[in-house]
């Protein structure tokens, strides 16, 4: 048995990864991808000033020569807050995301697997916290135990769980009656066993899709939580704080928004393409 | 069905407002609509169609009358007798007499939790001289600032008869005396209110229904303004003027504002006041860091007025003796280096509201060129207010509305036991002078007793007042007769239509 | 049928412990927020007696568990407390709102369900093609673009230069129809487009992979035109992610769209809400949470009775 398990993620991550491969799509996604980690990486390089620095005489001006995309409300330069702001931007569009998934797939594969009333209570919990507004958890969070970053982090990744959590149950409900679990049922394979091989795979598309979707709403809500008092406080940058100070001056100002809300977009659909590339490379029925 | 259509399209693009109707956009959603429980200053819009006050204040802030056609003060300024205007009646028809003054004063000091005691509190008793005289007797000589109170939420008057039998739930049908009477109220959608007959001074009013519509983004209220569906929008960022001036369909009336800024210091206010309250030379330097001049020019495109003091620099009760100040980083530094504290550290709490969120990370970065840390923590306002009242902060960030008496700026704020001085700042020579100030009957002794307050307190520096807000109104091109008052509460008399 | 029985028993049987469990949990939450609801209330008008006599008059000075038992008894006799700031029992709050969160949420579905749907099958059955890009093009955009700014770009075009739809500004459907239908269009757009934005990418992916089943197969072989073979037999089994998307996105519109009614000006459900956590006002959130889990319940009833409906395999 462990033997089995053993091989089987070997050969299967060399196909995944030789699917991947052939797609050019997915290869360039993953190019811009990484090149947002680069960006992040080497932020103090790449950016042309300081991103906290104000000049106090240069308050929100349109994109010139010196300030490729404008100034910021502070007078500070958008580009390099937009730079400097991959950062944290990265990390909030990818920790909760990985939290959620995380967390899910053996509570979706429990519910799923099992039904009856573990499914039931399960559910009935994911309910009861899609109740409970995210305000208070944040505000909560933020006065129990401070400003920290990863708080933040943990409360978006929490508050999007029953999500996945509910995708995840209902694939694994879905394969649950397919003949080939009942099968596999029948002649005494483990319930661990069925669940890695057939609940799994049938899983990974509804999940990689939403983690593809939740790195935009995580992205903005880390600047929500912010603004509350939970995760990076001013002045660092980050690319939804960005877009939340610009909404002030949408008209006057539109620049603020165009550059931070740019970005994110990029990166979603870089996301999403990449989504797409994995999907289809572990789709084991496609080949 | 084609001709229905076109219909509907051309009823679609015509002018969405029905003849007759006022529509106001307000900055947020008040709360419930009784005189004595009311409190956010949005409220007093609505309240000043619904209820008439004993006086009112002129743009100037001087006394007016309304429902109350004098008032005379007795030498020992510890009585005033008021004279009331005859016929006047409710909306439920019941008529408004000395009683009824009575009755509304009694229901400001004895309702549960009543917002309005503190401020009455020196009224000691009731006498109906005849049915339009009444003399109210105070413990202490201070009768002018009783009557400008009786200008604001304490004087407005609602009808006894309604007020018993709604008990509590008077605030969800407002019956007054005022202008306007009470339709309905979606809370959070919009509050609506007709034009009442039987008003004293019927003629005045024009609309025959006012609608106030509760639209919290700024940007938003704009473009409901512009696109026709307000035809005023209360409180325009300074920064969205230039976009104003520049549509023919909208105008802007603006005047002086009652309201500043200020970031206020822990002077002593448990362990955490230590840090920027044990030296006054700290507080001088934080101040001598900042440029108001600078930040007003960049986040409100010099609209708003830089300020020192509790009331603003036009005001007579402003000291000319203390001018706002200019930045010194130098001399910044000099202090600190002499206070001991070369490397200050201190945290502000900010709210969550943008506009401060802008201004602290301008007093961030200017303090910084100083060798000042001020850490920022964005809080929001429920905690800030606990967390400032409990001492569990170095400076806050905060907004007074303004009152047009300087007692309100600075009785509440700085006197020993004032329940806004979340500082605990303490100074006896200065709580004289505020009570010197709320018991002058002349002009010329208040002036000096607020003017020597204002020394102090500019020297002391409890707060660091930043500036002093302009309002900004937005009215459309058609409208006539719109006056903008510092308290930026809309009069409705003489507005109509072109 | 018995089993379906079976089922819905055992569903009701939980929706009661699962309030109870979620309004202990609320109330106590909240209740340990710093922040002081008369303090809150007072503000600038800060009077210590006043703060005192509020606090006593609505209980905050007892201690919490009895606060909430008394909550609780007055909750299950319809009693669901006075909202503190609105000086307005919390019950006719809710209902007052609730026509209005119902109507901008099913207006919201619909758009939502209109675009997002028929765009993922077409990308999916013409996967790689122009049209697969861009739709996937628009529904990255839905999702990515934040509500705020696609609102107030909205309003600026069809509000202040075109003049088609106010800005803001709520009517009552009883007083004026047609402008109160045509207060909730631009609105539902914002929410609509950013659901939609979410259900196309989870029905392109779910209709891939449903296309490579062998049921799917079965069916081409058997020679059946591919436009019924993507309709009946790949879409029939693709609905269940959207399915389940759809659910908890209603629900979510259902207990509040903060955000955009803010933009607009609509006072629903996420108005009420924002505000009564803001001002400490804990009857009103506490009631806005029980009528929020009893949508969040109810819609994920329904979307395991579409399972079983979509998939009848399931109810073997």
């Amino acid at each position: 048995m462990s033997a089995t398990i053993a091989m089987a993620p070997d050969t299967r991550l060399r196909r995944v990864l030789r699917q991947l491969a052939r797609q050019p799509g997915t290869l360039l996604a993953a190019a811009v991808v990484l090149a947002f980690v680069l960006v992040a990486v080497f932020a103090p390089l790449i950016a042309p000033f300081d991103p906290l620095r104000s000049n106090f005489l240069a308050v929100r001006r349109p994109p010139s020569d010196l300030h490729w995309l404008g100034t910021d409300e502070v007078g500070r330069d958008v580009l390099s807050r937009v730079i400097h702001g991959t950062r944290i931007s990265l990390m909030a569009g990818v920790i909760p995301v990985l939290v959620a998934v995380g967390l899910s797939v053996p509570i979706g594969l429990i519910a799923g697997y099992r039904g009856g009333w573990v499914d039931a209570v399960l559910m009935r919990i994911t309910d009861a916290m899609l109740a409970i507004p995210f305000l208070i958890v944040a505000i909560a969070l933020a006065a129990f135990l401070g400003p920290d970053m990863i708080n933040a982090m943990l409360a978006i990744g929490l508050a999007s769980l029953p999500v996945f959590i509910r995708l995840a149950r209902g694939a694994a409900l879905a394969v649950r009656a397919e003949d080939y679990v009942e099968a596999a049922r029948a002649v005494g394979a483990s319930p661990m066993r069925i669940a890695l091989r057939h609940m799994l795979p049938n899983m990974a598309p509804p999940l990689l899709v939403q983690a593809s979707i939740m790195a935009a709403t995580a992205i903005i809500a880390e600047a929500s939580l912010s603004f509350l008092g939970l995760g990076q406080q001013p002045p660092a940058p980050s690319w939804g704080s960005m877009l939340n100070a610009a909404q002030r001056h949408m008209v006057a100002a539109p620049w603020m928004a165009i550059a931070p809300g740019l970005v994110i977009f990029v990166l979603v659909i870089a996301l999403n393409v990449l989504g797409d590339g994995l999907r289809d490379a572990l789709d084991v029925k496609r080949h | 069905m084609i001709r229905i259509l076109a219909l509907l399209l051309a009823l679609l693009a015509g002018p969405v407002l029905a003849q007759g109707t006022l529509r106001i956009g307000i900055n947020e959603d008040p709360d419930a609509l009784d005189p004595t429980t009311n409190r956010l200053a949005s409220g007093r819009q609505p309240l000043t169609a619904l209820c008439d006050k004993l006086f009112d204040v002129s743009t100037s802030l001087e006394l007016v009358p309304m429902l109350a056609t004098g008032h005379e003060i007795a030498p020992d300024g510890l009585s005033v007798l008021l004279r009331l205007r005859p016929d006047v009646r409710f909306h439920d028809g019941e008529v408004f007499d000395a009683e009824a003054v009575r009755f509304n004063l009694d229901r400001h000091l004895t309702t549960t939790g009543s917002l309005r005691r503190s401020e009455l509190s020196a009224l000691d008793s009731m006498e109906v001289v005849d049915p339009l005289t009444l003399r109210i007797r105070l413990r202490r000589p201070q009768a002018y600032l009783f009557l400008i109170i009786l200008a604001e939420r304490s004087g407005m008057m609602v009808s006894p008869k309604a007020a018993r039998e709604l008990g509590e739930r008077f605030g969800s049908r407002p019956t007054c005396a005022g202008p306007y009477s009470f339709v309905e109220r979606v809370p959070q959608g919009r509050i609506v209110v007709q034009r009442f007959p039987g008003h004293w001074n019927a003629a005045a009013y024009h609309f025959d229904r006012i609608e106030y519509l509760p639209i919290t983004d700024s940007t938003v209220r704009l473009a409901a303004l512009r696109s026709g569906e307000l035809q005023i929008a209360e409180r325009i960022t300074p920064t969205d003027l230039p976009q104003l001036r520049a549509d023919p369909r909208v105008a802007i009336a603006a005047a002086p504002d009652l309201g500043f800024h200020t970031l206020r210091l822990n002077t002593g206010n448990g362990p955490r006041g230590q840090v920027l309250g044990r030296d006054p030379r700290i507080r001088r330097a934080i101040e001598a860091a900042i440029d108001r001049r600078v930040m007003v020019q960049a986040l409100f495109d010099n609209q708003y007025v830089p300020g020192n003091q509790f009331v603003n620099p036009q005001s007579q009760y402003y000291d000319p003796g203390r001018p706002v100040p200019g930045r010194d980083v130098a001399l910044a530094r000099r202090l600190l280096r002499e206070a001991g504290a070369a490397n200050l550290t201190f945290t502000l709490l900010v709210p969550a509201e943008r506009e401060r969120q802008e201004a602290a990370q301008f007093i961030q970065a200017m303090l910084a060129e100083a060798g000042i840390t001020m850490n920022l923590e964005t809080q929001d306002n429920a905690t800030m207010l606990q967390n400032g009242q409990r001492g569990r902060f170095e400076a806050l960030f905060t907004f007074w509305s303004g009152r047009p008496h300087p007692d309100g700026n600075s009785f509440t704020h700085f006197s020993c036991q004032g329940p806004q001085n979340d500082s605990r700042y303490c100074n006896e020579a200065l709580d004289r002078l505020l009570i010197q100030g709320q018991e002058a009957t002349e002009d010329g002794p208040r002036r000096e007793a607020y003017r020597a307050a204002a020394r102090i307190v500019a020297d002391d520096r409890p707060v660091i007042v930043l500036w002093h807000r302009r309002t900004f109104t937005g009215l459309s091109a058609r409208l006539q007769g719109f006056v903008a008052h510092p308290d930026s509460t809309i009069r409705l008399s003489g507005l109509r239509m072109q | 049928m018995t089993r379906f029985l079976l089922f819905l028993g055992q569903r009701l049987a939980l929706v009661v412990p699962t309030l109870l469990i979620l309004s202990v949990l609320v109330f106590g939450l909240q209740h340990l927020l710093p922040g002081d609801p008369a303090l809150a209330m007072a503000g600038e008008e800060m009077d210590p007696q006043a703060v005192d006599e509020l606090r006593r008059k609505y209980g905050l000075d007892l201690p919490i568990p009895l606060q909430y038992w008394r909550w609780l008894t007055a909750a299950l006799s319809g009693d669901l407390g006075m909202s503190l700031r609105n000086d307005v029992p919390v019950a006719e709050l809710l209902m007052g709102k609730l026509g209005i969160t119902l109507q901008l949420a099913v207006a919201s579905m619909v758009i939502a369900v209109a675009i997002g749907v028929p765009l993922g099958v077409l990308a999916a059955a013409r996967r790689g093609s122009w049209a697969d890009r861009i739709g996937s093009f628009f529904a990255l955009s839905g999702i990515s673009v934040p509500h705020f700014w696609l609102g107030i770009m909205l309003v600026l075009a069809f509000s202040v230069h075109l003049n088609w739809f106010p800005a803001s500004g709520y009517v009552p459907f009883r007083e004026d129809p047609w402008r109160s239908i045509m207060g909730f269009v631009l609105p539902s757009i914002v929410l609509g487009t950013g659901i939609a934005g979410v259900l196309m990418r989870h029905t392109r992916s779910a209709m891939l992979q449903s296309l490579g089943a062998d049921y799917v197969r079965t069916a081409r072989a058997k020679g059946l035109r591919e436009k019924r073979v993507v309709l009946r037999h790949a879409l029939r089994n693709a609905l269940m992610p959207v399915v389940t998307l759809g659910a908890i996105e209603f629900g979510q519109l259902l207990s509040g769209a903060v955000l955009t009614e803010q933009i607009f000006s609509i006072p629903g459900f996420g108005k009420l809400l924002v505000d009564g956590v803001l001002y400490r006002d804990y009857a009103v959130v506490q009631g806005l949470v029980l009528v929020s889990a009893v949508l969040f319940i109810a819609t994920s009833l329904v979307a395991d009775m579409l399972y079983f409906l979509l998939n009848p395999r399931l109810r073997a």
